[in-house]
């Protein structure tokens, strides 16, 4: 690893200052980014930490009944805190290992927009709102491709909103040696709609299977997607699955999450 | 450089820390204490585990100065006062819960961790619990009935 200057601000507003200097990048629970600074991959001079920011952190109802996560809440607070969205306490619950959910934070899930990660998959199949210090962002605009989001040089994602489902679910098909999602999708089932989002298996990231959302809307049930199928077009093929293997996951998963959905 | 201080097993420490100093780095080196280990050093094989405010971490993934403060433990505190064996640890010698011992500092962090969330966790609670945590001798099983030991259960649901 590069040496960096590692600075602990204690106010929203000193973190962005700091940032704002382009040689500096956000350190959140550094299950990521210190792998990579480890492989020499990023070379910052000074990291900024977000996690001694007070009032980041956290779980709480919004008036509207929308469950907010500050940014920097580890996975491990949202799967024993989030009791009010029980679909998203447990995709929190078996992201990685015990020892990952006590570092990784749910801000650095989303900044980092992983191809194979799990909360992409509920912000988007819940419609979130990514709040950061300077704006709000709809999950439907903020997912850009893997690894890219809407968020500017130096933006910190302080909270993100996630409208509470009547029902929902989250099927992880896991890859045992990354422990990530090999192929993941997130069913939830709002007054006005279905949404599905998938990870893990699209070159560009995650995505909502608009097909599944249409006939899931007329009619909850898993025998509603017989007959529809993901195509294997555009889907990551690499050592562990093809890109049909993964096209095929798809409707399986979608179909346990909707049985399993709760 | 930086100055750094924490507490480690209930003493206060301090030291000099680049920004890059890996928390498992200063205990190792800065502090001589060798009994967390490096295993994989890319957030792997969990046996750098060590608690930090009672929250299980892997060492190798945070750095020393986000322990600022913080009390850590380390497998060098995990023994009874006067030096004999914790009840965790003492059940991994009687179920054969090691072999070459490598892993063993990581699990049993990683144990401690659990049984102080859930004191007397069910065979599969245990299995998930140390899914970050590898083991290239046991085959897992003995850890598991140690562990199941150690929370006054019977170990021979974990036998087969
Ligand atoms: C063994 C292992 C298994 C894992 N398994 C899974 C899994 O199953 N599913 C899964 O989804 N993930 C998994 N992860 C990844 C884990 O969830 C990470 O915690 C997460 O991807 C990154 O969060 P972090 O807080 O650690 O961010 P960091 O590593 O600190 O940062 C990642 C990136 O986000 C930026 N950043 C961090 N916080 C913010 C913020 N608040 N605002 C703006 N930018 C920010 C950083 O600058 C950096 O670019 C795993 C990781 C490991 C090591
Ligand atoms: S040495 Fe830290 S996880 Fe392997
Ligand atoms: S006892 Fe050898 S690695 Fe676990």
């Amino acid at each position: 690893m590069y040496d960096f200057i590692l600075e602990r601000p204690t106010s929203l507003d000193a973190a962005v200052a700091l940032l704002s200097d382009e040689d500096a990048q956000a350190l959140g629970g550094g299950q990521t980014l210190i792998p990579t600074l480890k492989q020499r991959l990023a070379q910052p001079g000074r990291l900024v930490s977000l996690t001694a920011i007070p009032g980041i952190r956290g779980i709480c109802r919004a008036e509207d009944g929308a469950l907010c996560i500050g940014g920097t809440t580890p996975h491990g607070e949202v799967a024993t805190g989030a009791t009010a969205y029980p679909a998203l306490a447990d995709l929190a619950g078996n992201i990685g290992d015990p020892a990952v959910r006590s570092r990784g934070t749910i801000g650095g899930s989303l900044a980092n927009n992983d191809p194979s990660a799990c909360y992409p998959a509920a912000a988007l199949a819940s419609g979130a709102t990514i709040v950061t210090n300077d704006r709000q962002i709809a999950a439907d605009d903020y997912f850009q491709g893997m690894f890219t989001t809407a968020l500017e040089e130096g933006e910190i994602i302080t909270e993100v909103r996630f409208p509470v489902p009547e029902v929902a679910n989250y099927q992880k098909f896991e890859q045992p040696a990354s422990r990530f999602a090999l192929v993941g999708v997130f069913v939830a089932k709002y007054p006005d709609g279905v949404r599905v989002a998938v990870t893990g298996a699209s070159e560009e990231g995650v995505f909502r299977w608009t097909e599944a959302e249409a006939a899931l809307s007329a009619n909850f049930t898993a025998d509603a997607l017989d007959g529809l199928s993901a195509p294997a077009d555009g889907m990551i093929g690499d050592l562990h699955g093809t890109p049909a293997y993964r096209a095929h996951l798809i409707g399986v998963l979608t179909k346990r999450a909707v049985a399993a959905a709760s | 450089m930086s100055n750094v201080t924490m507490k480690v097993n209930g003493k206060p420490v301090s030291g000099e820390v680049e920004g890059r100093t890996l928390l498992s780095s200063f205990l190792r080196e800065g502090l001589e204490m060798t009994g967390t280990h490096i295993g994989c050093d890319t957030s792997q094989c969990g046996a750098c585990v060590v608690h930090v405010n009672g929250q299980a971490v892997k060492s190798c993934t945070m750095f020393a100065l986000e322990a600022e403060g913080a009390e850590v433990t380390t497998i060098e505190g995990m023994a009874n006062p006067d030096g004999s064996l914790s009840v965790l640890q003492q059940a991994f010698q009687d179920h054969h819960g090691l072999q070459c011992g490598f892993c063993t500092p990581g699990m049993v962090m990683s144990a401690a961790a659990l049984l102080q969330d859930n004191p007397k966790p069910t065979e599969a609670e245990v299995r998930d619990y140390l899914e970050g945590n590898l083991c290239r001798c046991t085959g897992y099983h003995n850890i598991v009935k140690a562990i199941m030991a150690a929370s006054g259960q019977d170990v021979a649901v974990a036998a087969e």
